[in-house]
């Protein structure tokens, strides 16, 4: 079982390869859709990848309103 | 399709529509690949009766409000029916908004009863903003798990009343829906949408983008939100038409269904569309060569042969691949809650797709114009539907003016506002802030916006008085929120952005830390909600005798900077 932290790094890892930024750019706290520039629609999709990486279903719901790498990796954690 | 004209309201028409359509497919629900279930016309009654009664046992009655914070799914359709058929006046809700702004509207709209979703209850029921809110006496959540803690709810699933509910009948004069176009800030704009608006909107819509059963509908589109709940709910129902609903709104999912459901419309925001424009054309630029040039004959050939109106037959032969990924049955992609550039409307069109675009606004019904396709045209939004009369007050020399519509859709008034109603219902004619002209043959073209507010590529209104809020007690002699749109006005609907107008105290420096509290501050408002520079100016601000900031003459203060230097980025 990985840790709060292992997730949350390999969102991060993740995020960065997706949308072509250098790994180790992003950290936890950063607001994905500010320090990305990315839009709704791409977040979306980010999160298709990350449920195929962790092999889990993230329901619309679970990531209304969420907009931070943390946040997202504990809702992650949390269906693991 | 019902004869909308003998009808006084929408629970009237619908109720007959159930009856009428009993057996027809009426909604389809999906979640990813799993088709969750299929309701005729005749199930959705059987789903509807128990609610309508149990509301009605509750004392819900004639005039109750009744509001719907749910994603779209089938139980919101279920609950909007049972809150008309029982005389209820419905309040939806956007879900994204956050709780506390859900509890100020709730609070605002007198609502007795919430129909909520559990995952979205949960984050109401701890929300501060729960607090001072006593009208809502009735909370029904939908698909709460087993153990679940309902912090006074109640659930959906079991909240059914024995016996028929008694049919409640209202008059077309009366208030069906309050639709929030914005306002979580200071002045929340409720507008008061009767039953005829909504009625003569269906007449006006369907004699140009018509219903019948067999017509899929996809609902992507929020069905609070003025355009599905007219086409992904109303429309569709009125003419015994299915709506399809999918529980995510995923990329790979949502491109699946339009094959898997063979889809007849759907409605996107302009984001979505430009989306699907990138997708189609990263495929076609990596085809071969040879088959690239191929299909740039075809798509020519097409282009050709609808020049003056669409022919869906003979595009989807020759764009066959293209009209497949699209489920082979698609009529029209309805674009609406933003301005749409026209090249991509024309992208469309010259596939064989054609996106009907059009302009409204919530106070004045869904739909103002739209463009009929005969022939088809990508440099305005349409001309007006049958029964709205729209003209252009005080136009300049190049017929550019303020767009003012006058129409049986047209909202009752602001709820509780009757002030900003007056300012902005004139002798019967309603003021949209929208900039625009009519061109030789009679279609709309939008210019520009008159009024202080962005429109988001999302479709999302937002009004800076409703943000500065989060603003409060920064460290500055005063602060203001502007759409740059309005004080260096730009001829465009697009790239909008929200600008934060700082007067510092003396001798105080623009620096780190001060730009950091802004982020810190920018970054609690919802994305799209947000700030995107400063703008320093080193007098006071205009104010009224009540010490209120004079927006407009700030405005123009401000118009005399260089907005290009004026913007700093944060």
């Amino acid at each position: 079982m990985r840790t709060l932290q292992q997730t949350t790094q390999e969102v991060l890892d993740l995020a960065a390869k997706h949308f072509n930024v250098p790994v180790g750019s992003l950290v936890p706290e950063d607001d994905f859709f500010k320090k990305l520039g990315i839009d709704s629609l791409q977040t979306l999709e980010m999160l298709s990848r990350l449920e195929n990486h962790f092999g889990i279903e993230l329901p619309d719901y679970e990531v209304q309103g969420v907009s931070d790498f943390k946040t997202l990796a504990e809702r992650i954690q949390s269906r693991l | 399709m019902l004869d909308l004209s003998k009808y006084q309201s929408i629970g009237e028409a619908l109720r007959d529509s159930l009856e009428q359509f009993s057996n027809e497919l009426c909604l389809i629900e999906a979640d990813r690949e799993r088709e969750k279930e299929r309701l005729t016309y005749g199930n959705f009654k059987e789903r509807a009766s128990p609610l309508s009664r149990a509301l009605q046992d509750g004392g819900f009655s004639a005039g109750s409000r009744a509001s719907i914070i749910m994603t779209n799914q089938s139980k919101w359709l279920i609950s909007a029916y049972a809150i008309f058929f029982t005389g209820g006046v419905l309040v939806p809700l956007d879900y994204k908004l956050t709780p506390d702004e859900h509890w100020q509207l709730l609070k605002h709209s007198g609502a007795a009863v919430l129909i909520t979703e559990y995952p979205i209850w949960r984050q109401l029921s701890a929300s501060a903003g729960r607090a001072a809110v006593t009208n809502v006496q009735i909370v029904l959540v939908t698909e709460a798990p087993a153990n679940a803690e309902l912090a006074g709810a109640q659930r959906w699933e079991e909240f059914r009343g024995a016996g028929e509910p008694v049919f409640v009948l209202r008059l077309r004069s009366d208030t069906a829906c309050i639709v929030y176009s914005s306002g979580t800030g200071g002045h929340p704009k409720g507008c008061m949408m009767t039953h005829e608006n909504y009625l003569e909107q269906c007449v006006a819509l369907t004699s140009i983008y018509p219903f019948w059963p067999g017509v899929r509908y996809l609902s992507i589109l929020p069905t609070n939100h003025a355009i599905d709940f007219m086409v992904g709910f109303f429309g569709p129902f009125t003419c015994g038409a299915t709506v399809v609903h999918l529980r995510t709104l995923r990329p790979e999912y949502v491109r699946e269904a339009f094959a898997k459901y063979r889809i007849t419309y759907v409605s996107l925001v302009p984001l979505v569309l430009k989306n699907l424009q990138k997708g189609l054309q990263a495929r076609f630029d990596a085809l071969p060569a040879g088959q690239r040039k191929m299909f740039n004959v075809f798509v020519a050939l097409n282009k050709a042969l609808t020049k003056s109106r669409p022919r869906l037959g003979i595009s989807r032969r020759l764009l066959k691949q293209v009209h497949e990924a699209f489920g082979g049955e698609l009529r029209a992609i309805i674009v609406g809650g933003a301005f749409t550039e026209p090249q991509t409307l024309q992208f469309f069109y010259d596939l064989g797709i054609p996106v009907a675009n059009g302009y409204g606004l919530t106070e004045a019904g869904t739909a103002i114009t739209v463009n009929d396709l005969k022939p088809f045209r990508a440099d305005t939004v349409g001309k007006p539907l049958p029964g709205m009369e729209v003209r252009i007050i005080n136009p300049a020399s190049d017929g550019v003016g303020e767009v003012s519509v006058r129409s049986k859709t047209v909202m009752a008034g602001y709820l509780n506002e009757p002030e900003l109603t007056a300012e902005t219902i004139v002798d019967g004619w309603l003021l949209t802030g929208d900039l625009g002209r009519f061109e030789g043959a009679g279609h709309l073209q939008l210019t520009g916006r008159k009024k202080n507010m962005i429109v988001t590529e999302e479709g999302k209104n937002i009004y800076p008085e409703d943000i500065e809020a989060v603003f409060e007690s920064l460290a500055a002699k005063e602060f203001c929120v502007f759409a740059a749109n309005y004080i260096w006005t730009a001829r465009s609907m697009t790239g909008e952005k929200l600008v934060l107008v700082l007067h510092l105290e003396p001798g105080q420096q623009y620096n780190e830390e001060l730009r950091q509290d802004i982020n810190v501050r920018n970054n609690r408002l919802l994305n799209y909600k947000r700030i995107h520079g400063v703008v320093l100016l080193d007098e006071d601000f205009p104010r009224t005798a009540s010490l209120k900031i004079k927006r407009n003459d700030l405005a123009e203060r401000l118009a005399k900077l260089d907005s290009a230097a004026a913007i700093l980025p944060l």
